[in-house]
């Protein structure tokens, strides 16, 4: 009885945001560490290499969310920062310098670069406008890459070895390159939550509600974004050095819009704003896409048999994109809040 | 005689062949509280986006504090002490109260953009932030999100906004609009509470509240002052009572 009087007399007031965030965090971070120890226990060792490749994309997704999620920029152009990164890195090994300190910092400034002159061209507009002209950067980004011939142009450039560290070829094991990739995630996801947390974040989140209140109270908004849009590009940038380095393969695909489409997919999908729902919803994105493609084969490996009702999965399989694409409008029309609502609609109706 | 804090000198905007802006001219004088009166499309908010810098006014000057501010960009406007309230309200309405005000002290602190500096336990703006919600009466409401205050808490709101900006003048845009009685009456004694310490232009339709308030009236008809002084020679004013007095009854 006096909880609910106690309910009763709470007032309208002192009812924070719940601090539930880390905690999901927390337990996903711990959760994927466990991965290779699962993988040693007899889980199908490509799930390594899968959640290796997820937790790249997760910190793409995770750059993204900084801007679409937290800004309200839709970025259609996203994958172009992953392909700079994934170029510069392959070019560097393709010149005989491996060295990861070396590229990163390369990296690092030309996705700033690249982000600082598109996004002052491209934040001077809002909405659907802003949406085609990333997009416009991000196939300019394709299209120089095809046109990159003594880089592979439009077939890619195969990397003839790993970036190493310190002459270390450190990513050569799988393992201590899915623990750096996962580190790198957590890493960022550190970096991008005290940035939305800080006094810079609170300008940034309050700009995506009302930018005219924004500017009335100071802040150059234009500047805000276009600062939010530089660090989301060089975070991007990393995940294509990863990405570069676990396929040993890049090519202008990495920055094709459809990977552009992916990444913003992944963020709506676990929930924009979050930043822990941009790593859920690249994970879940992956692994749905790892099962669909491969349905017949998982399906036999239970049941012994392809059919289903009489119906050969293996043709769905075939297929999986024409499930993928309906899968995801559902879910979108469906949810609101992406993964990161329906968990926390859970949450709440425990306590 | 005191430098007016704010000077508008043959401000003119037209929109296509539509004058919304003929010919303004008006000074408001440190601690003044100028009411800005006129019927419905007679160019008061667009007169407001013009001296805030939301609108470029096509001839004329605004000056602000000695400076011509005609050409500045609305942010620093703001950042050179000119703050302002919304006809309709603006508010982040996701954001608490204490947030919204503390954004506006942030607006003034010394690194506004901190990167890596926490927003949200930072005594240096909840401090000053906790102060002003407490003078506009919102103290039992800060953890709310401004969404879900009522109409007359977001202006009390917007005006908390506006005094952490440490303005020397404050625009206001018709905040007694939409307010209930017993709101207004609280919203009036709090614009009584700030008058002397800010120069003030309030633009407004409640004519009790402007006479009960104002300094100086002066009356904007079709995008032009024809009365301006004094609220009893003003009231008086047969021209004014035609154009726009006599409406009211």
């Amino acid at each position: 009885m006096s909880t609910a009087g106690a309910i009763a007399e709470t007032p309208a007031v002192a009812t924070p945001l719940p601090k539930r965030r880390p905690v999901i965090a927390l337990v996903l971070f711990v959760l994927l560490a466990l991965i290779p120890v699962a993988t040693a226990l007899g889980l199908p060792s490509h799930w390594l290499s899968l959640v290796t490749r997820a937790m790249i994309f997760a910190i793409a997704a995770l750059s993204l969310d900084l801007i679409l999620g937290v800004g309200g920029l839709v970025s259609f152009g996203h994958a172009a920062f992953i392909g700079i990164g994934a170029y510069v890195t392959g070019i560097m090994i393709t010149e005989g310098r491996p060295e990861a300190l070396l590229a990163l910092p390369l990296i690092l400034v030309a996705c700033a670069v690249f982000a600082a002159v598109t996004g002052a061209v491209s934040l001077r507009t809002r909405g659907v406008a802003f949406i085609m002209i990333t997009l416009a950067f991000g196939q300019m980004g394709f299209f120089l890459a095809q046109a990159l011939s003594a880089y592979g142009g439009d077939d890619g450039l195969t990397l003839a070895e790993r970036s190493t560290v310190l002459g270390f070829d450190v990513f050569a094991n799988r393992t201590r390159f899915f623990y750096i990739v996962l580190a790198a995630l957590a890493g960022c996801y550190a970096l991008v939550s005290i940035i939305v947390a800080s006094r810079f974040g609170r300008v940034l989140r309050a700009s995506r509600e009302n930018a005219t209140r924004v500017t009335v109270t100071g802040y150059d908004v234009g500047r805000v974004r276009l600062i939010a849009y530089v660090i989301s590009g060089m975070i991007a940038g990393l995940s294509g050095f990863f990405l570069a380095n676990q396929t040993e393969f890049v090519s202008p695909a990495f920055m094709s819009w459809q990977r552009s489409g992916e990444l913003i997919f992944m963020v709506v999908l676990g929930g924009t704003g979050s930043l822990h729902g941009a790593v859920i919803g690249a994970l879940a994105y992956l692994f749905t896409e790892e099962i669909l493609s491969g349905l017949g084969e998982y399906w036999r490996g239970i049941f012994g048999t392809y059919l289903l009702f009489g119906f050969d999965l293996r043709i769905a399989a075939e297929h999986w994109k024409a499930i993928f694409g309906p899968l995801i409008v559902l879910f979108v029309l469906f949810t609101r809040g992406g993964i990161v609502g329906i968990i926390s609609k859970l949450g709440r109706r425990h306590d | 005689m005191t430098e007016p804090v704010l000077v508008l000198d043959g401000v003119q905007k037209s929109f296509g062949a539509l004058k919304v802006t003929d010919g303004v001219s008006l000074a408001v004088a440190p601690g003044e509280l100028h009411a800005l009166i006129g019927p419905n499309g007679a160019g008061k908010t667009t007169l407001v986006h013009q001296i805030s810098g939301m609108l470029r006014p096509d001839t004329g000057t605004v000056r602000f504090r000695g400076h011509d501010i005609t050409t500045l960009s609305p942010e620093k406007r703001a950042r050179a002490g000119l703050a302002r309230t919304f006809q309709i309200t603006s508010t982040i309405a996701s954001l608490s109260v204490l947030e919204n005000v503390a954004l506006s002290v942030q607006a003034r602190a010394a690194h506004p953009l901190a990167l890596f500096r926490n927003a949200a336990r930072d005594e240096r703006l909840n401090g000053p932030a906790w102060a002003a919600i407490e003078a506009v009466g919102l103290a039992e409401r800060a953890h709310v999100p401004a969404g879900r205050l009522s109409h007359g808490e977001k202006r009390a709101l917007e005006i908390a906004m506006a005094l952490t900006l440490e303005p020397a003048a404050i625009l206001l845009d018709e905040p007694l609009a939409g307010v209930g009685r017993e709101e207004g009456e609280r919203l009036i004694s709090l614009l009584k509470s700030l008058k002397g310490r800010y120069a003030m232009l309030l633009v407004e339709h409640d004519m009790e509240a402007v006479f009960a308030l104002a300094d100086k009236v002066s009356v904007l008809v079709y995008g032009r002052v024809i009365a301006s002084g004094d609220p009893a020679v003003v009231r008086a004013d047969p021209a004014v009572r035609e154009a726009y007095l006599g409406e009211e009854g």
